[in-house]
């Protein structure tokens, strides 16, 4: 059965206080999940407060302040800082986002952070992706195609370009699929909303010649059908996207080729 | 999935059985079934206030009209029909363990399955004044 409270060397404990820094007199309180993998004790909350004096605006800019100037074993993925690599997807004041996105200013008292939620933690924020990345890998996104390839490229109307807006912007962050209660409890069976959206994107591209095939690939109790609208994943994405209006559009092809 | 061995490839796991190619039918009665319960529930319910006043005797002629007959067997099928495919849904999400799982689905079946037939059963007798 659906597990609904944590397992026991799961439950948090509070953390340790870091003192705040010397002499700073604008502080913003940041409390972030912690677990190391080479001790046996259970997450705990540490708390942190971070100079704004001397410190970028965005969330991201706070941990990583945190890390060079008070604890250097804080562990998380950051790579671009401005939303396009989607790596320092995490779980910022009770919603999945980026940090180097999230303004301090937008939360109001102390900046609670924790990974991705549902995944397996491998250290502090950075949570296990390899099943997501997996599913991803599983729909083949990329283009398909039996025509001998042309001389130049494969070519496509203004209008078919049109149809990848809203979808080619995914960045493959995982915060709506780690958003998503249906793949909580069937995250190794359900692909998931960034995995649907990403194989919308390619269902609906013109130039792609393997529509039947991938549409069958998806026809599944399971791997599309387990999404119910709940549609965290359209309140949660960084990017302003919809993946549940995508999986939509999934299932409403599905009918479309029976009727 | 305890089916799979932690040796095998992430790509292995997430493909598993494949796909079942199914799913659709599903979807769509489901919404079928949806549309017919607001009629047919809406009739139901109409019927029953309009009955309130009534004694036995209204009842029992007013259930061997065929139109009303045929309307309440249609939504007592529409109904079992939706109740049965929205509890799947249910158990497929949060029954895991594959044996509890196939048992849950199997007596869903049997147990809407047995709520139609006794219901059709029930209002065919009236019907026709056993």
């Amino acid at each position: 059965m659906v597990q609904l409270t944590l397992p026991k060397n799961s439950k948090m404990t509070e953390g340790k206080v870091w003192p705040k820094p010397a002499g700073a007199t604008k502080l913003k309180e940041y409390r972030i999940y912690r677990w190391d993998p080479e001790d046996d004790s259970n997450p705990r909350i540490d708390t942190y407060f971070v100079d704004l004096d001397d410190c970028g605006p965005m969330v991201l800019d706070g941990l990583i302040w945190i890390k060079n100037k008070i604890d250097p074993t804080l562990t998380f993925r950051r790579s671009c800082r401005e939303g396009i690599c989607g790596s320092c997807a995490m779980n910022i004041d009770g919603m999945n986002t980026l940090a180097c996105t999230k303004g301090m200013d937008e939360v109001k008292g102390a900046v609670k952070i924790y990974p991705l939620p549902h995944m397996a933690v491998v250290k502090d924020l950075v949570p296990d992706l390899t099943t997501f990345y997996a599913q991803h890998r599983s729909i083949e996104p990329w283009l398909h195609t039996s025509t001998p390839a042309p001389e130049t490229e494969w070519k496509q109307s203004r209008e078919d370009r049109e149809k990848l807006d809203g979808l080619y912007e995914c960045i493959l962050c995982a915060c709506c699929t780690t958003s998503c209660p249906s793949y909580w409890w069937n995250g190794d069976r359900y692909l998931g909303p960034a995995t649907l959206l990403q194989a919308y994107r390619w269902l609906i591209d013109s130039r792609d010649e393997a529509t039947g095939d991938r549409l069958d690939n998806l026809e599944d109790p399971f791997r599309l059908y387990r999404c119910h609208t709940i549609m965290n994943c359209a309140q949660t994405c960084p990017k302003g996207l919809n993946p549940a209006k995508a999986i939509a559009e999934i299932k409403k092809m599905m009918v479309e080729r029976r009727v | 999935m305890a089916r799979f061995s932690s040796m095998r490839t992430p790509l292995a796991k997430v493909r598993g059985l494949g796909s079942a190619r199914e799913g659709t039918e599903h979807f769509w009665r489901q919404r079928l079934t949806a549309v017919s319960n607001l009629f047919l529930t809406t009739f139901f319910v109409g019927l029953v206030l309009a009955l309130q006043t009534g004694t036995y005797a209204d009842v029992l002629a007013t259930l061997g009209n065929p139109l009303v007959a045929i309307l309440l067997i249609g939504m007592m099928i529409s109904v079992s029909i939706h109740m049965r495919i929205g509890m799947q849904v249910i158990i497929e999400d949060y029954v895991h363990e594959e044996g509890w799982k196939v048992v849950a689905l199997g007596a869903n079946t049997f147990f809407t399955a047995f709520i139609a037939i006794a219901s059709v059963f029930a209002l065919l007798k009236i019907a026709f004044g056993a």
